[in-house]
């Protein structure tokens, strides 16, 4: 069972010979890895959020092949434009699970200092830029990065994801239109995992494809498993090396499933049925994966098991060597603002200080 | 007996939604997962979001999902065309969600809604309420805590309510829906579980009519949305001490009502703004110079600002915390204009 869309994998897990080598199976065994890895993380921090321990998180649950598989079909130096649902690339990356978890807590070791919302990832030297709350705007800044690396001759492309809902922002007409017209070296990948938050694809386009409108744009498009993994590798391989070669962009709508809730925020059993969603774990993307590793011959359920140990014990370290941290220090409220305060904010923190000096006095 | 009855702030405005959808088939509601369960088979599943707080949850059963439309994710999208079913005879509820992503339809907003009016020499009128969630205080970050009310303020021809309890809630509701103008419905996500007295019967609180929450004859505090309990806690604080504190809601920002606010300041001869925006061309910034304008022969001490900090709003608690005005301080400015 799957959504539909272009596929290599077949059903019992096998494929074509001529496909086997689109992903090496060393390659293969580190990808499965990280998506299991990333499950734990998600299983985890969920609960976390549930004791009160965190504020907000948001899972990838079922959606791992099309992110982690995404970022192993890039170069490292590719950027890749996020929303929040694709914690499985920074993994992919080897963003560190402290680095991760110290922003989701926002303490004194965040490198982006307590600013951002959690789960808004944003890690440069991962060429990871930050997550936005509105929806879409890392569409037209992912062209305009394909654009410039065009012209700097700096080899490399810009890859935005973006959720079906997203598709019907004005940012992603205009993203893609410019995209092409600017021929940018740039890839947009829509998981279309069928919810924004409780609204049904069905709500918002009367379109059977979003991959269609690559058309009206003049670039191709193609609508893929997004659970199939050596769709999605070859897809993307076949997408970058077209983009670095003067080709233009490419829109690709993965097919695949949000397994869990939109965010901590919603109780996904109030809009779909559980039966759709235990129907879903049978076929979902690591379910796919795993098959198909057994069908190579590459993996039994004790090396799973030894895994899943493994990302346990990684995420237990995790979380105790970051919650151990203060939060960042009050005064740091008001830097960044500008690249040099201005005179206006200086008298404005000396003030507050002043105050919280006077507070603490009586 | 209805003095008895009491509602959350949500509550209030929810009532008012469903009383004006009753009154006027004329009104709709649309946004994003304002329903929800749109196009599911699974009982149950229809009308199960309401929105992010669930205040319109519960209006498409009785109304239809003609009238409370979930729409695709395009805020341009559904507040353009909001703006267009009102100038063709509907009065439209576009629920922006939250206020911070109000820059995606703003030509809408500042160009559009705001000037079809004028620009068409009176002969249109954009009966829209524009419903948004605004304020710190949720742990939420840059994008989903800020107030920006002053800046819908600033343009003409848009006007603003920022309701701070439920009474109000729903009497500016159902004001800004019968109001043949546009109108920015601001609702602070802090206050929305607030409980206090509501009337059954739909009923009207005038936009431009602010309220003297608090009498006192010392000092005047013109607090806004939550601020207003800060304000009201550092007036008992102050009572403490002998000082009698007055405390001001204008709860609409535009239009002001310039009125309440000169006559407590004539009175009390002190002024200080608390407002939970940024401080530059703000509410704060208009109040005092409306003051030092026409009221500055009665004042003792200068006017004093208390406001979130020129920042984006972060994410650490303990930074938010340092972001959002308190009530120590609002306190000790009272001193420090007491004592001048």
């Amino acid at each position: 069972m799957n959504r539909g869309g272009r596929s290599i994998l077949n059903e019992d897990g096998s494929c074509a010979d001529e496909f086997r080598d689109v992903i090496p199976d060393n390659d293969l065994l580190a990808i499965l890895r990280t998506i299991l890895l990333n499950r734990v993380v998600d299983r985890r921090l969920m609960m976390l959020q549930r004791q009160g321990r965190l504020g907000f998180y948001l899972t990838s649950t079922g959606e791992e092949v099309v992110t982690v598989g995404t970022a192993y079909a890039l170069q490292e130096d590719d950027p890749i434009f996020l929303t929040y649902r694709e914690l499985g690339a920074l993994l992919w990356r080897k963003v560190p699970l402290s680095a991760i978890m110290n922003q989701l807590i926002g303490n004194v070791q965040d490198i982006n200092k307590g600013r951002q919302m959690p789960v808004h990832y944003c890690y440069r030297e991962y060429h990871i830029p930050s997550i936005s709350s509105p929806v879409g705007t890392q569409l037209p800044h992912a062209c305009g990065f394909g654009y410039a690396a065009k012209m700097l001759k700096t080899n490399q492309v810009a890859l935005a994801f973006l959720g079906e809902g997203t598709a019907s922002q004005t940012d992603f007409h205009a993203a893609l239109n410019f995209s092409g017209v600017l021929n940018a070296q740039t890839i947009f990948v829509i998981r279309n995992n069928g919810y924004a938050i409780s609204t049904p694809e069905s709500v918002q386009t009367r379109a059977p494809s979003l991959a269609i409108r690559a058309e009206g744009y003049g670039i191709p498009g193609f609508q893929i498993d997004g659970n199939d993994l050596l769709m999605v590798v070859q897809t993307v391989k076949e997408a970058a090396a077209r983009a670095r070669s003067g080709g233009g962009p490419t829109l690709i709508e993965a097919l695949t499933y949000r397994m869990g809730a939109h965010s901590s925020s919603d109780d996904p059993t109030r809009y779909r049925s559980e039966e759709e969603t235990q129907r879903w774990e049978k076929v979902d993307a690591l379910a796919r994966l795993r098959l198909h590793a057994k069908w190579r011959g590459i993996w039994t359920d004790a090396m799973e098991e030894e895994v899943w140990a493994d990302a346990e014990k990684a995420v237990t370290q995790m979380i105790s060597d970051c919650e151990r941290w203060p939060p960042p220090p009050v005064e740091s409220l008001f830097d960044d603002v500008y690249e040099r305060m201005p005179e206006s904010l200086r008298m404005q923190k000396e003030e507050y200080l002043r105050f919280l000096r006077e507070k603490s006095r009586q | 007996m209805s003095e008895e009855r009491t509602l959350t702030l949500g509550g209030a405005i929810h009532e008012a939604l469903h009383q004006e959808m009753e009154r006027d088939s004329t009104v709709i509601i649309m946004g994003e997962d304002i329903v929800g369960g749109a196009g599911s088979d699974e009982p149950g599943a229809e009308d199960s979001w309401g929105g992010p707080m669930g205040i319109t949850r519960g209006l498409v059963g009785k109304f239809g999902r003609e009238r409370v439309r979930d729409t695709p994710i395009s805020e341009a999208g559904f507040i353009g065309a909001a703006i267009g079913a009102a100038v063709t005879g509907l009065r439209p509820v576009a629920a922006l969600m939250f206020v911070d992503f109000f820059g995606i339809p703003m030509d809408q907003i500042y160009n559009q809604g705001a000037k079809l009016r004028y620009m068409f020499g009176g002969k249109a009128k954009v009966p829209v309420v524009i419903r948004a969630l605004i304020g710190a205080g949720v742990n939420a970050a840059a994008q989903h805590s800020q107030t920006l009310y002053s800046i819908f303020t600033h343009i003409p021809g848009l006007k603003v309510a920022v309701p701070s309890t439920p009474y109000d809630a729903k009497g500016l509701m159902c004001a800004a829906i019968r109001d043949d103008d546009p109108v920015f419905f601001l609702e602070h996500k802090t206050l929305l579980g607030q409980k206090g007295h509501v009337p059954e019967e739909p009923y009207i609180v005038p936009l431009g009519q602010a309220l003297v929450r608090r009498e006192g004859s010392d000092v005047t505090v013109v607090a806004i949305a939550k601020m207003v309990e800060v304000a009201l806690a550092a007036a008992e604080e102050l009572a403490a001490e002998g000082v009698n504190v007055e405390v001001v809601d204008p709860r609409t920002l535009s239009p002001l009502d310039t009125r309440t606010i000169l006559e407590s300041v004539e009175k009390t001869g002190r002024l200080i703004i608390v407002d939970e925006d940024t401080p530059r061309c703000s509410l704060a910034t208009d109040i005092a110079a409306l003051a030092a304008d026409e009221a500055f022969y009665s004042l003792e001490a200068p006017i004093k600002r208390v406001t979130a900090p020129h920042t984006p709003v972060p994410f650490s608690p303990t930074l938010e915390a340092a972001y959002i005005p308190s009530k120590a301080q609002v306190a000790a400015t009272i001193r420090e204009v007491m004592s001048a």
